[in-house]
């Protein structure tokens, strides 16, 4: 065979793309530039607050130290009753979104209305913010720690139930043939063949939902949803910036605390 | 006892699994389907007990038709089903005592199945099915740490727990290597002559059934091509459910096995000769 035979039949160039391919790909990188500098120029913002916005910053940061301490005994309070909101919002959800997650998942829902029915309360808790929520719960509860611990709970269950409903829907069907088989009913086949398979993730999902509610319990009060968010909010209305700093070094270490003891958590579950 | 009529499936997409199949079980015998992969085999089982729902036919255990029953109707009758599945079916998270017990499933009520509580005789006798798959030991293990043979005894005492009045096995071997196979198919065949409880069998390996089986039947292309005994199965027979293929060695293999488990199947022989 000739040497150009050769290069006939095994080609000495190779290239991964067509033209076609990467011409369409540049096309998404100008589309992606393009979406960045048309968000920038249609957003109108005041540059000029940019110049001096790390003197403002040290400034703030002066101001904050030293913190305030005696300020804490004031604060343990309210941030025990963010925990508490935080708690009781997600002991709530356990038992709402197992029973959202079985109308949402595929395999287990009974009918179409039912399916979208579930799939409907998902979507609708997960689109509103807990803030958001916040602020219906004390329009209908007034304010306080209730309309905390419903707004910690409406915005969990689309997470922890859409996680729970992805996890019904990849369970081994297999064990579910086979307790349908004994003649179980259908409650049982729940009971027994589909909730110990997902047991592992309604507990990690869970853990890890509480953890996020303690985060997100704080800043409730800003709303007038109870807990530590109203101190903070009216520390910073007086610019009494060395109370803030103590809120604030205060909810870091809280959400440390229950980060760490959601990873140990989490851990556990086999 | 147990008799199939003009039974048919055909899936929604118009693939015809199962064509006028007919069956008649007038004494407990442990019957074993073989055929190829698509041949129908798992189609009939669950047509059965209606796990898969035929198109057309009836199916009568002790004289009860089970095409027709409603939703209750049917889970009692599948109370009287037990079923042996080829990738076990276990409820991986509960342990073996667990998954006996929910063999019990269709006779508790939603609480007793909640808090575990099954009644002393139920205990008791699932115990006793632990004790005689031999896995006594095991009872509080979780069954994800079973080796596959012993989780497919768990599946045999799950599926005994039920006092069924007749066995539905679908390919209880084909995920088991030799040895464990045959292990898991004596203790079934074992398991169905002790309580006088008919067996339908759906295996790949024709040896296996051949040594263990009272009676074959081959299935190909969702119909009825064999009805006999072991001895009845010759190269003819095995062309006619599979196709063309050197037959002679499957055949003679088995003529002189060299593990024995023909003098099991003789000696069952005997016994109902002289039983009867």
């Amino acid at each position: 065979m000739s040497q150009a035979d050769l290069h006939e039949k095994f080609p000495q160039i190779w290239k991964r793309f067509t033209p076609k391919e990467t011409l369409i790909r540049y096309l998404w990188y100008a589309g992606i530039v393009f979406m960045a500098v048309w968000s920038v120029s249609n957003l109108d913002i005041p540059w000029f607050y940019f110049l001096d916005a790390h003197v403002q910053a040290a400034d703030l940061f002066t101001r904050m130290i030293p913190p305030y301490w005696p300020f804490f005994i004031d604060i343990i309070p309210p941030l025990v009753e963010t925990l508490h909101i935080a708690t009781l919002g997600t002991v709530f959800t356990i038992f709402l979104a197992f029973p959202v997650a079985i109308l949402s998942a595929r395999n287990t829902t009974f009918n179409k209305t039912t399916w979208f029915l579930g799939r409907l309360i998902l979507v609708t808790s997960r689109s509103v913010n807990t803030v958001v929520w916040g602020l219906l719960f004390v329009a209908i509860f007034g304010p306080g720690p209730v309309a905390g611990i419903f707004s910690v709970a409406a915005r969990s269950i689309g997470f922890v139930g859409k996680l729970i409903a992805e996890a019904i829907e990849e369970i081994d069907v297999g064990a579910v043939e086979a307790i349908e088989a004994t003649g179980a009913s259908k409650l049982q086949i729940l009971l027994i063949g589909v909730l110990p398979q997902v047991m592992p993730v309604i507990l990690g999902t869970i853990i890890y939902r509480w953890d996020i509610n303690i985060r997100e319990s704080t800043v409730l009060g800003f709303v007038g949803a109870g807990g530590i968010g109203i101190i903070l909010y009216s520390s910073i209305n007086l610019f009494a910036w060395h109370e803030v700093s103590v809120i604030l070094v205060s909810i870091f270490g809280v959400v440390v605390l229950s980060e760490y003891l959601s990873i140990k958590a989490r851990a556990r579950i086999t | 006892m147990f008799i199939i009529e003009g039974l048919s499936k055909t899936y929604s997409g118009g693939v015809t699994a199962l064509e006028e199949i007919n069956l008649e079980m007038l004494k407990p015998q442990v019957v074993m389907i073989i055929g190829s992969s698509g041949a129908g085999k798992s189609t009939l089982i669950r047509c059965i007990n209606r796990l898969i729902e035929p198109t057309t036919g009836s199916v009568k255990l002790n004289d009860q038709e089970i095409t027709t029953l409603g939703k209750s109707g049917l889970r009692k009758a599948r109370r009287q089903m037990g079923m042996i599945f080829q990738e076990y079916n276990l409820v991986d998270r509960l342990t073996v005592m667990e998954n006996v017990l929910s063999g019990r499933l269709g006779y508790v009520s939603f609480w007793t199945a909640y808090r575990r509580k099954y009644s002393p005789e139920d205990v008791s006798a699932a115990y006793e099915l632990l004790d005689r798959v031999g896995l006594m030991d095991n009872c509080n293990s979780r069954a994800d740490a079973l080796s596959g043979g012993q989780r497919q005894r768990v599946g045999i005492a799950r599926a005994l727990m039920q006092r069924p009045k007749l066995l539905l096995v679908d390919e209880p071997t084909a995920s088991l290597d030799p040895k464990t196979s045959r292990q898991i198919m004596r203790l079934i065949v074992e398991l169905a002559e002790e309580r006088g409880t008919p067996a339908l069998i759906n295996i790949h390996d024709v040896e296996l059934a051949r040594s263990f089986a009272d009676r074959i039947i081959g299935l190909a292309g969702g119909r009825v091509a064999f009805d006999g005994t072991a001895e009845e199965v010759s190269d003819q027979v095995l062309t006619e459910i599979y196709g063309e293929e050197d037959w002679s060695a499957t055949i003679k293999r088995d003529a002189h096995d060299p593990n024995g488990d023909n003098d099991n199947l003789l000696s069952r022989i005997d016994k109902e000769s002289s039983a009867g």
